[in-house]
């Protein structure tokens, strides 16, 4: 769906992208994320063509980026959505629809299903003008699945929504997935990413620093467990179910992959002798895996 | 083509549904009335006074060429003013991200947008020029000459101001837009005064500097074109009124205005085509 190789993006002499290569294959939900200024925006409009790259090669469904006849297949809900503010919710998705090569029956009965599935169906002959800040990023998310895409990007979908409206986004996701759409979503919201990406990349200074495929290996675990008698020996037999080993007055803390590792260490440990007085499993979540990955020097964006 | 279509439509229903189009007719027809009015007052007053046939047409001829340079400066006005803020103001707003992130070319954007103000633009100059030459034909009974040539002359002066009002959209902010083609219409103006002036006082220095600056921006000598052809050839060769231009620019002008305006067509779309969005 996305390959790019290389990808660069300079503005003067400030960097914007250093070095994006990705691949990102049909049917994925792919999570982009990074602090504010990373260049995941920058990466994304690259990709749709609306900025050109410094250097570096891309592909998008096939055709190379900034072809505008493979933009059919591609739906895009640009972070902080805007549309001139005169124009009414229907009428709005209209005229995107049209753009889109849509019309008539087929085109009128797609905007009630996408007005219906935002839940904007009662503010239709509304302008933008009255919209909420989410309301106006709902009514973008409808025009960016008009054409049925291939490939969606949303950029922050979830920004300005209340709690309510974040579920909406995370359903409508799921679905997409469901349907075989390949999503690319950008993000710093990472409860956001946990919850519906199949796959992150993480992103520093215009470069991936990190990916991890979180549907198939979960990001790990922390262990802490009270023995009683640890030897050189126990820590050393430790070291077979996880790494980063700390022993501080008789707590052991370890991190492991998977809360499957919980009760082969039990067992080790009481075989091996050693007394186990308490054992307690956190898993870790993606925001520390995130602040682990982005190192200590990042300041607030 | 489609895509083309909609962005006109899209275009016009934004003056219609902004009201602009109603302020533009509206000042249009305010004018008009004012013009009607005045003529009305004059021609009466001229009957009355059993002035001349001669010197009444030539009278009346003068007051029509006055309502004409006024359509012509508020269609100026119109084609910077309406189209200002339609490419720099969706850059900036990021309306135009989610327009050139559809499957159309960047070109059908700008070709969509310069049509529908250039078709507006052209309405508005047929309302206020028809307007007055109703005027003059009901009122008077006269119909200046040369008003085949005059009109369209105009018209490609404003699609000159338009289509810079675009090119300077596609990099510059809308103020600087603004006051780019305004100041370039400013040194068309003064240029051809030089021009004029320097002709009737025989200094060839200066008539020389007028027509290098109508070449840099060719607004005003298209409107000496039209005045020159919209009076009886005695009022222009006499040089009767501001409106007979002592030094009628050559017809060359014409083809090198419509040029121009072809060439700064083509940068805007190559400048607005590598833009970053």
């Amino acid at each position: 769906m996305i390959e790019t190789h290389g990808l660069r993006k300079r503005f003067g002499s400030k960097t914007a992208v250093a070095e994006l290569s990705l691949s990102v294959p049909g049917g994925e939900i792919f999570g982009f994320l990074g602090p504010n200024g990373a260049g995941k925006t920058t990466s994304i409009k690259m990709l749709l063509g609306l900025i050109a790259p410094s250097g570096g090669q891309a592909t998008v469904l096939g055709a190379p980026i900034g072809d505008w006849r493979a933009r059919a297949r591609i739906g895009f809900l640009p972070e902080h959505f805007r549309f001139q503010e005169w124009l009414q919710g229907r009428e709005l998705l209209r005229f995107h629809g049209r753009l889109f090569g849509l019309s008539g029956a087929a085109l009128e009965t797609r905007i009630e299903e996408l007005l219906a599935r935002v839940d904007l169906l009662d503010a239709a002959a509304r302008p933008l003008r009255e919209y909420s800040k989410g309301m106006l990023q709902r009514v973008g998310l409808a025009q960016a699945l008009l054409n049925r895409p291939a490939l969606v990007f949303l950029d922050e979908p979830t920004s300005g929504l209340d709690p309510i409206g974040r579920l909406l986004v995370r359903d409508i996701i799921r679905e997409l997935k469901a349907q075989g759409t390949t999503v690319f979503l950008n993000s710093h919201l990472l409860g956001e990413v946990e919850a519906t990406c199949d796959r992150v990349a993480f992103v520093k200074r215009g470069r991936i620093v990190h990916e991890t495929v979180l549907a198939e290996a979960p990001i790990g675990m922390t262990v802490e467990l009270r023995l009683g008698g640890a030897t050189p020996e126990t820590l050393a037999g430790l070291g077979r179910f996880g790494d980063d080993i700390v022993h501080v007055d008789g707590v052991v803390r370890m991190r492991v992959t998977g809360e499957e590792s919980l009760p082969e260490i039990a067992r080790w440990l009481v075989t091996s002798g050693a007394r186990l007085y308490a054992m307690h499993g956190t898993r870790k979540s993606l925001e520390q895996m995130f602040l682990e990955v982005m190192g200590e020097d990042q300041r607030p964006g | 083509m489609r895509a083309l279509l909609t962005i006109i439509h899209l275009t016009l229903h934004e003056t219609a549904r902004r009201r602009i189009l109603l302020a533009v007719v509206l000042c249009g027809l305010a004018c008009l009335l004012l013009f009607a009015i005045g003529f009305y007052f004059v021609e009466h007053d001229m009957r009355k006074q059993a002035v001349p046939l001669i010197q009444r047409r030539m009278m009346l001829n003068f007051f029509l060429l006055a309502g004409l340079y006024a359509a012509n400066f508020l269609t100026v006005l119109t084609a910077v003013l309406l189209p200002v803020d339609t490419l720099s103001g969706e850059i900036a707003s990021g309306v135009m991200q989610t327009l050139a992130s559809k499957p159309i070319r960047r070109a059908e954007i700008l070709l969509g947008k310069w049509l529908a103000y250039w078709l507006l633009v052209a309405g508005y100059l047929t309302l206020l020029g028809g307007g007055v030459l109703v005027v003059g034909k009901v009122l008077g009974g006269i119909t200046p000459p040369g008003i085949g040539q005059g009109l369209p002359l105009i018209l490609l002066e404003a699609t000159v101001l338009l289509t810079l009002t675009f090119a300077g959209g596609t990099r510059m902010s809308t103020i600087a837009t603004g006051v780019t083609v305004f100041g370039l219409y400013g040194l068309a103006f003064i240029g051809g005064w030089v021009e004029q002036i320097g002709t009737m006082a025989g200094n060839d220095a200066a008539r020389r500097i007028g027509i290098i600056v109508s070449l840099i921006m060719p607004s005003e000598s298209l409107w000496q074109l039209a005045a020159h052809h919209m009076q009886p050839p005695m009022m222009s060769q006499l040089q009767m009124t501001p409106f007979s231009p002592a030094s009628v620019p050559s017809p060359a002008m014409v083809g090198w205005a419509a040029g121009y305006a072809a060439v700064v067509l083509v940068v805007a779309l190559r400048q607005f085509q590598r833009r970053a969005l």
